[in-house]
């Protein structure tokens, strides 16, 4: 007989470190992903948070107010004795060239943090960080920095010149928008009857009409303007040079040295607000991201909408009725192989099949007309939501039928023989036992196309996504959803964010705030799924999966 | 040396086989032999099937008893590279005519399995589903069918105030006594049953072997067993295999009392298997 090795009784059950060598993989994982998210949640929120100004004096004798952005050493300063310095947001594009502004810190003397010291936001040339002089309003009167009602007339200004802007903004896109959409298809009718010797006249009446109503609108537009009147916020920027800012141009006032922490949260939650429901402003770099938000939105479940029946009916074929054999496991592996085709390649078949070919069919068919008499402007013949959804419907097709052939699969053989043994078709089977009981493992395929299909810019850039829409995809005339727009995207927002815009600076906050954005748009998709997949487990619950 | 007492074939009550009026042929099997790919599984079995009587197959596992069953219904057709050779006839019929859907063979052979396998649905609809599966909407009718099939079932008082309950929280004799209603439920004319019993304590065993004679009223049964005393309270006729091949069959009486074969004999009274 062979003698059994001793056992001691400190032995410690063999394989255990590698117990603990899964947990390390898990941990450095966790970490790295966590460590992502702080990154992407801590930057993300300094966006939206208003720190105190310090007006600094320089050595050369200069003052300059802004909000300290950053402190890193000094690129050329010696490791073993570094220099730091440091950026001010000083904002006033329109004097400063630029918003940020790098400072050596052995240059600056002291720091101080004047009360009166005024943060605003503006339409245009980024913020500003000023001491006031005087506010004068829209009747002419002038009320000094000094007085007790200063700030309180300065928010009233702003809200006023809000309002203004609110309805001027509803005046143009929806009024004047509307008249000049009836505009495009009179001039339209008009080259149609010209060229199909039609009867002109009526058609000119309504454009003669149509460009009356233009002009009264426009007339409407300017004075709903005009309302604003001639005033503004007199001040002096860190260096004492006089800034005027016309009422019209500002969007929100604070004062960032003498906030007490309640108003700082408040003006951090105003600003979320402003960046998740209004549209940008500046190139992008400010205001919101509503329209970028709606558009990634609309996309992604359009999206999920279009791969969900094709991955479905796909697998279905592939697991319950094609013949198993060399021939299935090479369509398998082609369709598992799919997913690592790089996803611009799905952006150029996007475009070359889907915009071109397709696209370009639907406009000679459906179009023609349109086409001919409107300078060859393409309908579908160009990028837009549809194309979009259908190339990355096409890029996570393999992730729903892996997912939907493993859920058949995973379906209990006895399930399947008891239908069969009732006398169900396969069909039936398929569709009264195999398909719901399976309906949890294919939303879990779903939610993983989802969250690639959102993420997702290379060939989005080719197919339909812009850096700036004029509208949503989604509005009040019919047909409501149009399939054909061109829309924009949050991701995409983050790549011209980050590596288009001319002031790199100013923006890369707005790259992490919109990133933010964007994982919490996925996660949210996603845990509406898994919602729904719960309920369903629930529902066919002891079927395992 | 088994090291249980073996049941002797004295020690086995045996029920005298039924009176019956039916056609003695009812299922007929002829030559019928059976491969799974190159190993063949069954080999030359013949024998006949009464109307409205029960038959048991019993014999050590691997035998055969569930190929034979499932080819009954042709449920093994759904097994890559099966093959057979010889016929099953049903009234006459043979289930393999090409005239015949196999579909319509399985409306009219019930089955029930070992390992009991309820619809993740709701009690109603899995008692229902062969009604459904033929198109059958009208609501009386279903509701009737689903009382009359859990009535004969002996289900029907302990589910009758939950018929919407999911059926997968019924316990394990509750559910095998429902895959019975379910294959009842269509009012088919032979109801197939593999080893309905394995997976059960004794009293719901015990329900279901009453079932069982109740049922033969209506439906010609063949039920695979593990347990000689099973075959024996509730088979009107034994079939014993061994090795993919029929050794004997004969009135349940005769097998257990005086079998004709020995291997017969040292199966039933426990010498092997
Ligand atoms: N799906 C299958 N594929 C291949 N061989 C099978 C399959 N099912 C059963 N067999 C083989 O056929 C023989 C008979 O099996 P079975 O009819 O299940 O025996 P039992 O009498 O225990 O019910 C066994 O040797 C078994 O291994
Ligand atoms: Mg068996």
């Amino acid at each position: 007989m062979a003698t059994l090795p001793e056992v001691s009784d400190s032995a410690s059950p063999r394989g255990e470190p590698w117990v603990w060598f899964t947990g390390l993989g898990l941990v450095v994982g966790l970490v790295m992903i966590a460590g992502l998210l702080a990154l992407v949640l801590w930057n993300g929120a300094k966006v939206f948070w208003a720190p105190p100004v310090p007006e600094a004096r320089l050595k050369d004798g200069r003052t300059l107010l802004g909000q300290l952005a950053q402190r890193r050493v000094k690129p050329s300063s010696p490791a073993n004795a570094p220099r730091y310095e440091r950026q001010y947001q000083v904002g006033l594009r329109e004097l400063n060239g630029q918003s940020f502004l790098w400072v050596d810190e052995s240059e600056v003397v002291s720091e101080s943090f004047p009360a009166d010291v005024v943060g605003l936001e503006r339409m245009e040339n980024g913020p500003a960080f000023v001491r006031p002089v005087a506010l004068v309003r829209a009747d002419g009167s002038r009320l000094e920095a000094s007085s007790p009602g200063f700030f309180p007339a300065l928010l009233a200004e702003v809200e006023r010149a809000e309002s203004v802007r609110r309805r001027h903004s509803v005046l143009v896109r929806d009024a004047i928008g509307g008249v000049n959409a009836a505009m495009e298809s009179a001039r339209i009718d008009l080259r149609r009857a010209e060229d199909k010797g039609g009867d002109l006249v009526p058609i000119r009446t309504r454009i003669a009409a149509l460009e009356k109503e233009y002009a009264a609108l426009r007339e409407r537009a300017e004075a709903v303007l005009a309302e604003a009147g001639k005033g503004g916020l007199e001040s002096r920027d860190g260096a004492g040079r006089s800034v005027v800012s016309p009422s019209l141009t500002l969007v929100r006032a604070w004062l960032p040295n003498r906030m007490g922490p309640g108003e700082r949260f408040g003006l951090m939650m105003s600003r979320v607000r402003e960046f998740v429901f209004d549209e940008p402003r500046e190139a992008n770099t400010e205001g919101g991201l509503f329209p970028a938000m709606f558009g990634t939105l609309v996309m992604t479940v359009f999206m999920s909408l279009l791969v969900t029946p094709f991955g479905v009916i796909a697998a279905i074929y592939l697991r319950e009725y094609a013949a198993q054999g060399p021939v299935l496991r090479a369509v398998r592996i082609s369709v598992n192989n799919l997913a690592g085709v790089p996803s611009i390649v799905f952006g150029v078949f996007g475009l070359g099949f889907f915009v071109y070919v397709l696209g370009g069919s639907v406009d000679r068919l459906f179009f023609a007309d349109q086409l001919k008499y409107n300078n060859n402007t393409p309908v579908f013949g160009t990028g837009g939501l549809l194309w979009c959804s259908l190339t990355l419907a096409l890029m996570t097709l393999p992730v729903v039928i892996v997912a939907t052939e493993e859920a058949l699969a995973a379906v209990p053989r006895g399930m399947r023989e008891a239908s069969l043994a009732a006398g169900a078709s396969k069909w039936q089977t398929v569709r009264h036992i195999l398909l719901p009981a399976s309906a949890p493992g294919i939303l879990t395929g779903i939610i993983l196309a989802m969250a690639r299909g959102a993420g997702e810019v290379a060939p989005l850039m080719l197919v339909g996504v812009v850096k700036l829409a004029p509208t949503l995809p989604f509005d009040g005339t019919a047909p409501f959803l149009h399939l054909d727009r061109k829309f924009m995207h949050l991701g995409f927002h983050v790549y011209d964010l980050g590596f288009q815009s001319p002031d790199s600076d100013a923006a890369r906050p707005m790259v992490f705030a919109t990133t933010l954005l964007l994982i919490i748009l996925v996660v949210a998709l996603n845990l509406g799924a898994i919602w729904i997949r719960n309920r369903l487990r629930r529902r066919f619950r002891g079927a395992a999966f | 040396m088994p090291t249980m007492t073996a049941p002797t074939p004295a020690r086995i009550k045996v029920r005298p086989a039924a009176e019956n009026d039916g056609r003695k042929d009812f299922i007929s099997i002829r030559d019928f032999g059976f491969w799974y790919g190159d190993k063949k599984a069954l080999d030359g079995m013949t024998l006949d099937i009464p109307e409205r009587q029960v038959v048991a197959f019993i014999g050590p596992s691997g035998c055969g008893k569930s190929t034979l069953l499932r080819n009954l219904n042709r449920m093994n057709d759904l097994i890559d590279g099966v093959r057979h050779e010889g016929d099953i006839l049903i009234k006459g019929r043979s289930i393999y005519d090409p005239g015949l859907e196999v579909i319509s063979l399985r409306r009219r052979v019930g089955m029930v399995f070992q390992k009991s396998n309820p619809f993740p649905k709701s009690i109603f609809e899995n008692v229902v589903y062969a009604l459904r599966v033929v198109g059958v909407t009208d609501r009386g009718a279903l509701e009737e069918a689903c009382e009359t099939s859990l009535r004969k079932a002996a289900l029907w008082d302990e589910v009758k105030d939950r018929l919407d309950d999911n059926a997968l929280g019924l316990s394990g004799g509750q559910m095998q006594r429902l895959c019975i209603a379910r294959a009842i439920a269509n009012r088919p004319e032979i109801l197939l049953m593999d080893e309905p019993c394995s997976a059960l304590d004794p009293i719901a065993t015990g329900k279901i072997e009453e079932l069982i004679h109740e049922l033969k009223v209506q439906f010609t049964i063949v039920i695979v067993t593990h347990s000689m005393q099973q075959a024996a309270r509730v088979s009107d006729r034994t079939a014993f295999f061994y090795l993919g091949k029929l050794v004997e069959y004969d009135t349940t009486e005769k097998i257990f009392m005086n079998p004709s074969q020995a291997q017969t004999e040292a199966y039933i009274s426990g010498r092997f298997g």
